[in-house]
Parts: C-alpha cells; structure tokens; sequence
C-alpha cells in the first residue's frame, strides 16, 4: 500500500468514526429532547420524578408498546398497519366476552386464534394479493369495528366475577415486584429485538422493507416475509388484549379506537422511519416511554387529557422537520 | 475481432481562448480531498472529453462547475470573468448546464412542460403563456431536429428522446457550455448518433462541450481534447488526434491495460443448461439454446429484443406459456426466484441499484443476502462466519471500501458490482447469469470483471451472459446468442464471427429465413 493510500484509508476510516459520532447525536436528538422535558415536567410537579409515577408511566404505556413492537415489525418490512386499533378492540370484547362462557385458557386460545387469522386476512390481501397497505388496513380498520358491533350487539361487556379468576394476573399482577404489562412489553421487546437484529429472518425483513425488488432478485420469498410481519403485528394486539382486557376485567366495544395513531406517534417519535427497511425495537420502545411521558407530565401539570394530542403531534412533526433538516445538511456536506 | 487499441481521433484541436476556465479547484469532503488542485478548460466550439476511473472525481468536479458543490480552494473563470456558483440556477442562468446522467424530468408532464419546467414563460396575472410555451418548445425541438411533439407526455417517450427533452432544458438559457455526463449509458447503439449530431451542432454554435464517459470509442469520434483524472488528481490534457487509447487509459489506471482475448475457456462439460423452445407471451418465443460446464455463452442484441426477460424466466421470475427449461438434465419449473437460486442459478441483474443491492444496507449485508441459511445456525446470524465471507470477496476481487458497514449506496459502480458478484458467487451457483455486468463501470473494474468471469468459466461455471456491448460480447464468448425482437436470430462461434454478421443478427436483417438455433 503506498503511503498516499494509507493517508487516505485512514481518511475514509476517520471519516466513518466522525459521522459516526454525528449520526449517534441526530439519533439521540429526540432523546435529549425527552430529557430536556422531563426536566420542566419535573419543575411543575413533584410527583412527575417519584419511582411510582414512573411505574405508572411505564405500566400505562406497556400496551402501546406492546402494539408497537408488532407494528415496527410491519413498519420496517416496508408497509403499514393501521387495523391495530379495531383488532385490540375486537381481541379485548372477544376474550372478555368469552371468559364467563367458555373459561379463560379457552377464551384466551380462542381469542388469539381469531386474531391471528384477521392478521392472516392482512397478511394475504398485502403479502400476496400485493395490495396497498395503508388502504388495506384502513378498510380492515373499519371493518373489524363493524365486526365488533355486530358481535357484541352494541353492547360492552364485563367480567361477573372480578376477584375469583387468574385471568387478573396479566393485567394486574406482579412478578419479582414488576407488572405483569411491564414484564410482557420488556419480554416482548427483547424477544423481537433479537428476531430482528440476529436472524436471518429479520435480515430479511430489512431487505424486503428496504428493496423489495431487490430481495425477490436475491431469492427472498417477499410474500410471505411481508405475510408474517403482519401475524406477528396480531399476536402482539392479542397479547396487548390479555394485558388490556384483564386490567378493566371488561371491555367498551370500542376500547382499542385511536391505539392505531398512539402506536404510530410511539415508532415515529423513537425514529423508526415509515419507508421501511430502517429502524428498530429499541428504538420504538424509547419513542413510546417518550409518549407515556409526555402524556402523563400534561395531566400532573392539569392540562385536559386532550392537549396531549397536541402536543405529541407537534412534537412528531417538530422531530420529523429537524431529522430532514439534519439530513438536508448532510447532503450537502458530503459527495452523493 | 480484437478492438484496435492503437485507435486515435482525426478531430484537430480548436485554436481559441477558452470560454470556460477552472483553476487549482481543491474540493474536500469530510475525511477525503476528492479533487486536488484541478486544471480544466472548455474552448468554444469544441468537446473536451473527461476521463477518469470512478471515483476519480470527474462527477465531483463537474457538481463544482455547475454550482452543485462549492470548491474548498480555486477559480471558475467563464468568459473572462471570475464566478462564483452558489447553487445550479445560478449556473444555469450563466450559461453552464449539466445533463444529468439520471434522468430528471416529470413522466406525467409534456415535453413543453419539462423543457421549461421551473422558467415557464408567464403572462400577466402570472399565467402561463401556453402559445409562447408552445412557440419557444418548437424552436427548441427544431434545432434538436427532434420528431416528437411539444405536447408529447414524456412518459411516453423512450429513453432516446427522453434525453433529447433533457438536452432541450439545457438550450432554455442560451448555453455557453454543457457538460454530458455519461449520455450514452442508456442508449442503443443506432440511437447514439442522433445524441452525436446534437452534440455537433452545439459546437458549431460555438459552444463548448465537456463529454464525460467510460466508452473509448465514443470519445475518440467526438473529442478534440482529453483530459484525465486519477484519484483526485489531474494527469493531464493531451489533443485526439495525437494520442491512441493505449496512453490515454495509462493515463487514468496508471498502467497499461492487457486485453487478453486468448484467455476464454476452453475446456466444455456437459450441458448445464437447455432452453427448449421457451416462450412468454409477447416477450419472446421459441427461444432454444444451451450452455455447457465451463462455457461462457454471449447473448447479445439490442434493448428490448427480449435478452433480459429470457434471464428473469430462468430465474423464476416470469412464467413461460410453452417450451422448458433443463437444468442439469432435469426439467425445472421455478414458481419463485427463492426456488430457482436454491436450483442454483444465480442472477446478475440489470439494474445494480433497482434489482441488485439494498442500497441502505451495508456491504456485508448485501454480500450474504442470497445465502443467509449459509451463515446462520438455527436461524441466529454468525457474525464471524458473514465478517469471513466479506473478506474472503472483498479481498479476491478487490472491493474498495474503508469498511464493511458502509452503506453501498455510497460506493462507486464498480464496487456495487463487485459486491452484488460476490453475493451470487457464496451461494456456488451451476449457472451463472450475467445482465449487463458491466454497464457504467470504468475500465479497470470492467477489465476485472471480464478476468473474473473468464477465470469462474474455466474452474467450471456455466456462465450466460447478457450485453449490448460488442466488444465485451466477442472478448468474452465461446458462443454468441443473437436476438432480435423476441427470438433468436443466429448463433456465432465466439471467435470466428464478423462483428457485421452480429450487427445483422441482431437489427433484422436478413431474418426471413431465421438461422435455427442449435441445441
């Protein structure tokens, strides 16, 4: 190697740790963001920082989270999935509903059978009938609230015997201290972080969210990657279900409306980009914790429940204009 | 049929002052100097070719000049005065223009609107002046001797004429030099010269033209000078018409380049693969040929005639409606590319960007995506096991990256292929296909793939490969495939064929009695 290559690998090599150290700070922005929040949140209230508000955050915000793993999945195969919202408020009535009748190990088995087959009717009508899924998902959205209705005949259901089932555990138990939610989220989280970044097969589901044409031309079966990302999107609303369903012990028949667009702000306030082939479960789980937080430090401060959507919404659009501004000014830095 | 390599040009060099000057133009990038202190200069009326490896910084340095980037150290002097571009408008309204080598322009639009899209002729009340817009369009399609309509959507042109509008935006403001970037990599070679008689009439208008591509040919017809660029650097400016391609590619490697046409295989097993009357509905039809163990096969012929789709059948992409395909003396029937690369067949596609790499990803990870099961045990990737298949392909065709978590999307032609290569070579195909290995890729790169591939045949790989490029077709070929619209037309001996013979077979002529292709 001559000398004049030398100076100019360890040129490019310096280069990489630079924007290395750039791109780690435009990532953590919106984390710096959430830190600098929580610390005027904190001047307005004193409860905001004590261990027990935080549990309380962590814990309301564990079925959001739980919903958005499955959707990040969806999310970085390259589509959408905006059904969430109706299928938790159709998973929530259905195990609810059928726990007085049937029992709880069948109406849970029950419950997440049906689900995981909306999750199919998904997966087919997007993975194989190649159709576009953000009108998919909204017209599953809609129709799964029908199906809901119809079910339940318009009206909401409960549990007769609040105090004399298991069933509570998975909404309000503890193990070793921890909520039984916090404990499904966190195990979920790493579960599907592991899946994504360690296997094959989320290897794949980057390939397919970042060039789908590109992985057909490498021998990847798109269709059915993109199939499994939205059964994996329904197992995690029926495990949000069980968390849900069990916690109120019953169930509005409209329970899950407007989960769809928390789960969207949670992903896209962690950074998780909605082209596809980008992102992670970290970072989705950080995005939510953000949301939780935001929500819960409005309601300490007295604001009405509602600001919060403003607030997040402008918040994600604020996140959303620095990152392309960010981006702008590195395509104009470097060589494209 | 070995290209003259003592070929040079019979344009002499203009005599005038120079309309366009650059002077020791230094551009830095973080971490990297992509040009060094670069001299260049347009005379009107003449084109000055750009030569230079990729990644020499002949795009960079032409970003520079049309305002794109801003150069860190020197001086832009047009027509005696000293500019400084601050973005492409303002170099456009000055009177240098780039044509991109992507096209830019709005399918949806017409030809009118593209051409004045951005400086639409206004009337008061900031209305469009149609009838102007239509008036300024004619005259403009006029000088470029164009036969489409001003109201033609542009979608609906092909690649030839889409160039044409994109020549066209560059003649809005009256251009006192237009720099081509690689115009020709998309075109077929009886469009080229309608591109040569534009490029001709601009220099008769006293324009200056700065040509940049990686054809030799092209450049010794067009050019009075060549100037070359190596790693950043200025190697110098020499006249055509004194110069052969022999010192100008010495010029840009650094070395002298060996076409070694005696290296083709030579050694042939049995039949690897066997197309057998093969039909797709109108693609293409009755398509019969075979490749042998060890055999590189050509299949040469014109964009459209079919060549790809052929390929994309193969590999399970597209469904035949009759004949078979044979793969190792079984009849294959792919319902899926996953079933054709586990077959073994392995696809080099057209389309490095679209259909080859996840430009997003890194380099490792593009390198192991045909063969994950390879590298994984129970589904859990191996990081050691994917780091030593980069390597072990990183190191045997000399990939240029600082690192293997580079994005491909950044790195030069030449590397994307090596890269997307290299992934088809880890899942050890029996058939590999070739579509257009190397298509805008620099000499150096091409002339290692071409070694490449030769040394793959000859350690037993049936190789297919697809190109428009004669040249690369006669060096590589035991076999040559002719098509022309949708069936073959001939198959050559690979040594023995007379480029005129190919040109026939693969334009039409002559096609009332189609030479039945030999199994």
């Amino acid at each position: 190697m001559s000398s004049a290559e030398q100076t100019k690998t360890r040129l490019l090599a310096g280069n990489v740790s630079k924007a290395g150290v750039m791109s780690f700070l435009s990532a953590q922005g919106i984390l710096i963001f959430f830190l600098l929040g929580m610390v005027v949140f904190s001047f307005f209230s004193e409860q905001f920082l004590s261990q027990s508000n935080i549990m309380t955050v962590v814990r309301q915000a564990s079925i959001i989270g739980i919903i958005a793993v499955g959707v990040t999945v969806v999310i970085i195969g390259g589509n959408l999935d905006l059904s969430v919202g109706s299928m938790l408020s159709f998973a929530t009535v259905l195990v609810v509903d059928l726990h007085d009748k049937i029992g709880p190990t069948n109406a849970i088995l029950m419950m997440f059978a049906l689900t995981l087959m909306l999750g199919a009717v998904n997966g087919i009508l997007i993975g194989f009938m190649r159709l576009n899924s953000l009108i998919v998902t909204l017209a599953m959205l809609s129709i799964i609230q029908g199906l809901v209705l119809i079910y339940s005949g318009g009206q909401n259901v409960d549990i007769a015997n609040q105090d004399g089932t298991w069933f509570a555990f998975f909404g309000r138990g503890y193990v070793l201290g921890i909520a039984v939610p916090v404990l499904l989220f966190g195990l979920l989280a790493i579960l599907m972080q592991i899946v994504m970044s360690r296997t094959g097969y989320g290897r794949r589901i980057f390939a397919v969210g970042g060039n789908p044409m590109a992985a057909v031309y490498s021998g990847i079966r798109k269709n059915w990657c993109v199939f499994s990302t939205y059964l994996i999107s329904a197992f995690c609303v029926a495990c949000a279900a069980l968390v849900l369903g069990s916690r109120v012990m019953g169930s509005q028949n409209n329970v899950g409306q407007g989960y769809e667009l928390l789960v969207l702000a949670g992903i896209i306030l962690g950074g998780t980009s909605l082209l596809g082939g980008a992102g992670s479960i970290w970072k989705t789980v950080i995005g939510v914790l953000i949301l939780g937080f935001i929500q819960n430090g409005l309601l300490l401060m007295g604001y009405p429940y509602y600001t919060q959507w403003i607030v997040t919404w402008v918040i994600i659009i604020l996140a959303v204009w620095l990152d392309l501004a960010n981006k702008r000014k590195r395509l104009l830095t470097t060589h494209s | 049929m070995t290209p003259v390599h003592a070929r040079t040009g019979q344009r002499q060099p203009i005599d005038a002052d120079p309309v366009l000057k650059l002077e020791g133009i230094t551009k830095r990038f973080p971490g990297v100097v992509a040009l060094n202190k670069v001299d260049f200069d347009v005379r009107p009326g003449e084109v000055h070719a750009l030569l230079g490896e990729n990644g020499a910084g002949k795009s960079t340095l032409m970003k520079v000049l049309a305002g794109k980037h801003q150069a860190n150290e020197g001086r832009i002097i047009l027509g005696g005065e000293e500019m400084a571009f601050e973005n492409p408008k303002h170099a456009k309204r000055a009177g240098v223009v780039l044509i991109h080598q992507e096209q830019s322009l709005v399918p949806e639009m017409t030809v009118a609107e593209n051409i004045f899209l951005g400086s639409l002729p206004k009337k008061w009340g900031n209305r469009v002046d149609w009838r102007k817009l239509r008036e300024d369009t004619n005259a403009i399609l006029e000088t470029l001797k164009c036969s489409f309509q001003h109201d033609d959507l542009v979608g609906s042109l092909s690649i030839a004429k889409k160039q044409m509008v994109e020549i066209g935006r560059a003649l809005v403001f009256t251009p006192r030099v237009v720099v081509f970037d690689e115009p020709t990599a998309s075109l077929t070679d009886h469009e080229k010269p309608v591109l040569y008689d534009v490029i001709h009439s601009l220099c008769e208008q006293g324009v200056g033209i700065v040509y940049i591509s990686h054809r030799m040919d092209e450049i010794f017809h067009l050019s009075h000078r060549i100037s070359v660029l190596r790693d950043g650097e200025y190697t110098g400016t020499v006249n055509t018409c004194e110069t052969h391609e022999d010192e100008v590619t010495r010029m840009m490697i650094g070395r002298s380049l060996e076409l070694d046409h005696a290296s083709k295989p030579t050694d042939f097993g049995e039949n690897m693969l066997e197309l057998r009357n093969l039909t797709v509905k109108r693609i293409f039809e009755d398509v019969s040929f075979n490749v042998r163990k060890g055999e590189i096969v050509g299949m040469y012929g014109l964009v459209g005639a079919g060549r790809s789709e052929v390929a994309e059948t193969i590999f399970g992409l597209r469904t035949p409606v009759a004949g078979e395909v044979v793969l190792d003396g079984e009849v294959v029937n792919f319902r899926s590319t996953h079933d054709a690369v586990a077959a073994g067949i392995a696809l080099v596609p057209e389309d490095r960007k679209d259909q080859g790499l996840i430009l997003g990803m890194n380099c490792r990870d593009n390198m192991t995506l045909a063969s994950l099961s390879s590298v994984s045990s129970g589904g859990f990737m191996k990081g050691s096991a994917e780091r030593s298949v980069y390597d072990k392909y990183h190191q045997a065709m000399k990939i240029k990256t600082p690192s293997w978590r580079q994005k491909v999307g950044n790195l030069s032609g030449g590397n994307q292929q090596k890269i997307v290569i290299g992934k088809w070579l880890h899942t050890h195909p029996k058939l590999l296909i070739l579509d257009e290995p190397t298509r805008g890729i620099d000499v150096g790169s091409k002339a290692e793939i071409h070694a490449l591939v030769k040394d793959l045949a000859k350690s037993g790989y049936a190789v297919l490969v697809i190109s428009s490029e004669m040249p690369e077709v006669l060096g590589l070929s035991n076999r040559i495939i002719a098509m022309y619209d949708g069936r073959v037309t001939a198959e050559f001996d690979g040594d023995s064929v007379s480029e005129d013979a190919l040109v026939q077979a693969i334009t039409g002529m002559g096609t009332s009695a189609p030479a039945a292709a030999t199994a």
